[in-house]
């Protein structure tokens, strides 16, 4: 097993010429072993990192979309360890990808901090993505994400003003995940402008790596996005391509032909 | 130090902000709004004018002799915020953070709602003011308070049913931060209870301190000195921390906070979350909730929509670890019984809430004895659970779950030889005492 952390993966990329392409699934949707199957066929498409949902009882930036996928995966009985155990997994299968966790911060609470930190740790993940949890609040996380040497995401939106910006590229690690828009997760006709104008003030703001998030489904909105930032994040779309699918070989399918398109996006093409 | 002196963000280890960055930028905005408001005595006045000839403050402190009948001969008196106009404390809160948002220079307002006393408070309070008003409301609860729904949206508010997760309180709470964070520089997320990010639950309170500074000041005028107990029900906990806050540094002043226990805390389907809860984060901050062993939410129930909540305010969490409020669970028939209680014995009609809370005071009342002196917040009225109370009772359809005739006869014997009509304790101040 290698682990690669969020930075290789986004070095690795820019040494290619490109952004990094960052995908979105929830894990135990539909089911513990097909998102796992899911997220390799991802990582053989041409995806750098996988972000792995915790599926949540109370999702506050989530849309209609992640969050019948987090549905479904609570009915399974998905539990927050099982995002470990799937990461371990994944990461023993020939994979060249970081592997993240994307959890609401009550369910780390619950596990415990360090421990969650240290088990991510073991089992190859990069690091956690920390959607309701401000540095302010942080203080626990960051330290046990530090002592275990686990990236510790967190966000920017374009309501950010610049003092909260360098407090939250001073408290992160890895990279700065920048909200595209004033809003929930979910596919979006267009991204806009701002975008743009929060990776420029993050950078300015001292981020090294800013990816961004949100609304992109396309690989013409990634090709704009990679024109400008380190990475492009991308859930609800391919959360969709599963919802559709007739059957694991059709998600597949459909996983495999998005990833492509996305991934030829962020090369430029 | 005083336990007032505590006044957020952090209550102990509860509070703060657990919230989306996006969110961190409205929340400064709103705590430095209410900040220089609080100094802008034109802001004090403006609320106090409504508190007067809007809502009909100060409300009445009432005594009840015959209820005290009930509770062991304890002299019982009842804060009427029932009376306050929309029949609930609610409207303080709505109408303080209603001045707020024109402030502000914002335009619209939306709110959760789980029974829809909230949510009809702040439509009232955004007609008032010429704001917009949109209301989130579980589905499930759109449908047990139908008639909620209808008064929203006869005071001109748009009412949204919330189809996610549980379609409870929770989840309406859930979708009132996803549309604050889309359109959070047009729009004051108007939260109506005492949980929620910094400064929610402190400026919560402060709208609603009046209740038991006003409860303070009549309870000696009418008897000279303080009371022995104060008594509130608590699910999110406004009324109960708008009562508790004159009396938190009167050392000898029992403090006890009535959570609803549903069918039992042995059941698993109550809403007691301080008694059978642990410290966790929901809804922007870290307090007592019920949750599974993986920090998953678990689903309240309570026959009051009022109370079903899974959350409660930090400062209750925090007021509960230091010990200097008594949080006990009352269950759903103990509440029914005490709202059939008041309404016999006293004409009272209170809302199922505030009927926890009652409940909390006939047991206190009956350990404490005669001598005991014990304020009740009567926090809303009756009349929205009419139906609930009749289908309990069996008054309409066959299957009530509990005998009004046996409530009845308790009451006839305990009211043998009482006096009858209103109080005429020794030497009321109070002008509608008569």
């Amino acid at each position: 097993m290698t682990r690669f952390r969020s930075a290789d993966v986004i070095d690795r990329a820019r040494a290619e010429g490109r952004s990094a392409l960052i995908a979105y699934l929830p894990v135990g949707f539909p089911t513990l072993d097909r998102s796992i199957d899911a997220a390799h066929v991802l990582t053989q498409s041409g995806v750098d990192a996988i972000e792995f949902g915790v599926p949540y009882t109370d999702p506050v930036m989530d849309g209609p979309v992640i969050q019948q996928a987090a549905d479904i995966a609570l009915k399974n009985g998905t539990r927050p360890r099982d995002v470990i155990a799937a990461i371990d997994e994944l990461s023993g299968r020939d994979c060249d990808a970081a592997l993240l966790v994307m959890s609401y911060y009550n369910p780390i609470l619950a596990y415990g901090p360090d421990a969650f930190a240290r088990d991510l740790a073991a089992a190859g993940g990069a690091g956690v993505i920390t959607p309701d949890l401000v540095p302010d609040e942080g203080a626990e996380w960051i330290d046990a994400a530090a002592k275990h040497e686990v990236d510790r995401v967190f966000l920017v939106a374009p309501s950010s003003d610049a003092q909260r910006l360098e407090y939250v590229v001073r408290s992160a690690s890895g990279f700065i995940y920048a909200a595209s828009t004033m809003g929930v997760t979910g596919m979006r006709a267009s991204v806009g402008s701002r975008a743009r104008d929060l990776v420029d003030r993050t950078r300015r703001a001292g981020a090294e790596r800013v990816c961004v998030g949100l609304g992109v489904s396309t690989g013409a909105q990634a090709a704009d996005i990679a024109s400008y930032a380190d990475g492009v994040i991308v859930g609800s779309a391919f959360v969709r391509a599963i919802l559709e699918a007739d059957d694991r070989a059709d998600a597949h399918r459909r996983l495999e032909a998005l990833a492509t398109e996305l991934r030829r996006g962020v090369e430029g093409a | 130090m005083n336990i007032t002196d505590v006044q957020g963000p952090y209550f102990g280890e509860y509070g703060g902000r657990w919230l989306p960055e996006a969110l961190i930028p409205a929340l400064d905005e709103l705590a430095e709004a209410w900040e220089k408001a609080k100094a802008d005595p034109t802001f004090d006045a403006e609320v106090q004018r409504l508190f007067r000839d809007y809502t009909g403050r100060p409300s009445l402190l009432t005594e009840v002799p015959r209820f005290s009948r009930i509770a062991g001969g304890a002299r019982i008196f009842l804060k009427r915020e029932d009376l306050n106009h929309t029949g609930s404390h609610k409207i303080n809160n709505v109408l303080g953070q209603a001045v707020l948002t024109k402030r502000m220079g914002k335009k619209r307002v939306i709110a959760e709602t789980g029974a829809g006393q909230h949510g009809v408070a702040t439509a009232t309070a955004a007609a008032l003011l010429g704001l917009d008003c949109t209301v989130y409301m579980g589905r499930v609860d759109t449908e047990r308070q139908a008639l909620n729904v209808a008064r929203m949206r006869l005071l001109g508010a748009e009412v949204i049913p919330v189809e996610q997760g549980s379609a409870t309180l929770k989840d309406a709470i859930n979708e009132a931060f996803r549309d604050w964070v889309a359109n959070v520089e047009t729009t004051h997320y108007l939260l109506g209870t005492v949980t929620g990010p910094h400064p929610y639950p402190t400026m919560v309170r402060e709208f609603h301190r009046c209740i038991g500074e006003e409860a303070r000041d009549q309870i000696q005028e009418q008897i000279g000195r303080l009371p022995d107990a104060v008594v509130a029900c608590v699910g999110g906990g406004s009324n109960a921390i708008g009562l508790f806050h004159a009396f938190l540094d009167d050392e000898d002043v029992r403090i006890i906070g009535c959570e609803a226990g549903g069918s039992g805390i042995e059941s698993g389907e109550h809403s007691a979350t301080i008694n059978a809860g642990s410290p966790g984060v929901l809804h922007g901050a870290r307090s007592y909730v019920m949750q599974d062993e993986d920090g998953q939410t678990i689903e309240s129930h309570s026959v009051s929509a009022g109370l079903d909540y899974p959350s409660v305010g930090p400062e209750h969490s925090f007021l509960h670890d230091i010990g200097r409020v008594d949080y006990r669970a009352v269950n759903d028939t103990e509440a029914m019984e005490a709202f059939a209680y008041l309404s016999m014995t006293e004409g009272i009609m209170p809302a199922i809430e505030s009927a926890h809370a009652l409940a909390g005071a006939i047991d206190l009342g009956r350990e404490m004895g005669e001598d005991a002196v014990i304020i009740v917040n009567l926090s809303g009225r009756g009349d929205k659970d009419v139906h609930t109370a009749s289908a309990w009772f069996g008054l309409v359809g066959d299957d009530g779950r509990a005998d009004l005739a046996e409530i009845r006869r308790t009451v006839a014997d305990a009211l043998e030889n009482a006096p009858v009509g209103p109080a005429a304790p020794a030497a009321p101040a109070g002008k509608d005492e008569n």
